[in-house]
């Protein structure tokens, strides 16, 4: 039984290779040419990106329905908020230890529920993040302010020189963090762990029988999602220099999960447009306001009616970037 | 099948006394069983005889009630699954489980996942061993491709091959995690004439031209007699013969366990 042939090398379409130079030509272009309010519509398009590529590890890559993502964004939003308040940490330094604190605590609480399964998992998941959106309100140890939130939060400075404090730096700021968290997840997507997320994904019991530590898996992509989540929370709170309950409500989790259906399940370019969908539509809808809720339904429906995968959903075999560079170095060694 | 081979009596996979109750319904009930390195084991008996059970017992899916499971002389009694596959224990399931959404190679190359370390920062930092190592997982999954005669579907999604291509990829995603003991449920169920003749051929020469041993659940009795070293026979939860294939052939007991006694 031997069949071998190489498979062809299948080129981008051309049209991915022009997105592939546009898009960050453009996004680096599109602050120069717009005002402060557009900037800040590109910097919340950043936020949802960030957001919708955290929860795309967890939801998109290994399939656990997480409805309470938002108490993982609050934790890191929070973290950078009390820290820099109350003991004048650096926000700058606060992002990593945002990420940490949010990471810890998605461990944490995520250990003795990783074995739930589909609603059941969707439902505790639901529930974390209501107990989070509740102990802010209720203020947890006299730390959280209560139902005002915590105000008066620094903006980050590299050593008091450089300090990002207008609408253009904040929109690089965040897409840089988003470009960088990119590399970082097609890195993850085309290796052992991205294929032992997407076993788990496919089938948990034979993702098991093949050798994936199924629960070590799973706790490794909430924790690396509620780090994502806790830097989103970080630029955020300085962004708005102030952090309340009522951004981390259950809607915004929804508003995470519709990133990802939109965009495509485990899809980069997916979690993209479903960011921009999310944060761009309200604008675009600015004149029908009272209908946009209905819109957004009515678009929802029509999704999973006729594009049940997403606007761009993700793509395997020979034709990706990464599997196609190290082809290339291949036959260059060769 | 070498003399060679007949004559290494090397224990490879021993249960002693494996039971496992569901409920008030003892699945398996003292279930003894030796399978020599090199052999291809079979277990055969009717329907609910608990054959599955013992499988996946010992795959770690289920852990026994009572009982060991003894791999190379290590105990791995409730071992999870994911570390039995590390020992050395590979197997297939009956309704064949591949990863639908994934492409053919990527299936197999899963199987090389407990055989590398690449863990999370020398994945986001792209260190070059972690290079070597997709080469190395690359290599072994395109050779097990191959092997099984799937190439060309390289690149498709596992869920668009024929059933019975699918069967062959399980099989190579499993001898991808590297195994000293291939478990196979049913690997013919669903397979045309042409295909179980395939398949047989295949583990013949699998068996002969790897270091490998084979456990086998099987209800055609053309595969079961046709392949196997040894047989033996379950009904009920218990072992009720073993034997060499034309032994079982003829064993009354076996022949009542199927077919019922003449006095009912």
């Amino acid at each position: 039984m031997d069949d071998s042939n190489p498979s062809p090398v299948r080129r981008l379409h051309l049209y991915e290779t022009i997105l592939l130079f546009a898009v960050p030509v453009l996004f680096v272009v599109y602050p120069f040419a717009v005002n402060d309010y557009y900037i800040d519509i590109g910097f919340y398009f950043g936020i949802y990106a960030l957001l919708g590529l955290s929860l795309n590890i967890v939801l998109g890559e290994v399939g656990l329905f997480d409805l309470g993502h938002a108490g993982f964004y609050a934790i890191g939003a929070y973290t950078t908020a009390i820290l820099n308040t109350k003991l004048g940490v650096p926000v700058i330094i606060l992002i990593p230890v945002s990420a940490l604190a949010a990471a810890l605590f998605a461990y944490i609480v995520c250990s003795p529920i990783i074995h739930l399964r589909g609603d059941y998992l969707c439902v505790v998941t639901i529930g974390m993040g209501e107990i989070v959106r509740l102990a802010l309100i209720n203020n947890f140890l006299g730390l959280t302010g209560g139902p005002n939130g915590v105000y008066n939060i620094d903006f980050p400075s590299f050593g008091g020189s450089f300090v990002i404090d207008s609408s253009i730096e904040y929109y690089f700021l965040i897409w840089i963090i988003v470009g960088v968290s990119i590399v970082g997840l097609i890195r993850l997507q085309h290796s052992r762990i991205g294929r032992a997320w997407n076993c788990i994904r496919e089938d948990e019991v034979a993702a098991g029988t093949t050798g994936i530590d199924v629960r070590y898996y799973k706790l490794l992509a909430f924790v690396l999602g509620a780090a994502l989540a806790g830097v989103a929370g970080n630029i955020y709170a300085s962004k708005l220099m102030a952090v309340s309950p009522e951004s981390f409500t259950f809607w915004e989790s929804c508003m995470m999960f519709c990133i990802i259906l939109i965009g495509g399940m485990g899809s980069i370019p997916g979690v993209l447009i479903g960011a921009a969908f999310i944060s761009l539509f309200p604008e675009i809808f600015r004149p029908f306001a009272m209908y946009r809720m209905l819109v957004f339904g009515v678009v929802m429906i029509l999704m999973m009616m006729f594009r049940p995968g997403g606007a761009w959903p993700r793509r395997r075999g020979g034709a990706d970037l990464p599997s196609l560079f190290s082809r290339m170095r291949k036959s260059h060694d060769g | 099948m070498t003399d060679e081979r007949r004559t290494t009596h090397d224990v490879v996979l021993e249960t002693k006394k494996l039971t496992k109750i569901f409920g008030g319904l003892t699945a398996v009930a003292d279930f003894d069983a030796d399978v020599r390195a090199g052999e291809i084991y079979s277990l055969i008996g009717p329907n609910g005889a608990g054959k599955t059970t013992v499988f996946n017992v010992v795959t770690g899916i289920y852990r026994p009630d009572h009982g060991n499971v003894i791999f190379k002389g290590a105990d791995i009694t409730g071992k999870k699954p994911h570390e039995i596959v590390r020992f050395g224990i590979a197997r297939t399931f009956q309704n064949i489980r591949i990863f639908p959404h994934m492409t053919c190679l990527e299936n197999i190359m899963a199987g090389q996942h407990c055989r590398t370390s690449a863990g999370l920062w020398s994945t986001l930092f792209a260190t070059p061993q972690k290079h070597r190592e997709e080469e190395k997982i690359r290599e072994t999954a395109e050779r097990r491709i191959r092997q099984v005669g799937l190439a060309r579907f390289r690149d498709e999604l596992a869920r668009n091959i024929s059933y019975g291509s699918q069967r062959m990829l399980e099989i190579a995603r499993a001898l991808a995690t590297e195994p000293a003991l291939l478990v196979l449920d049913e690997p013919s169920s669903g397979l045309n004439a042409g295909e179980t003749d395939a398949l047989m051929k295949f583990l013949r020469e699998l068996i002969a031209n790897e270091n490998l041993t084979i456990l086998l659940i099987e209800h055609d009795m053309n595969v079961v007699m046709g392949i196997s070293d040894r047989v033996a026979v379950m009904d009920e939860g218990r072992k009720i013969a073993e034997g060499r294939p034309e032994e079982i052939y003829n064993d009354p007991r076996v022949i009542e366990a199927y077919l019922g006694s003449e006095d009912d």
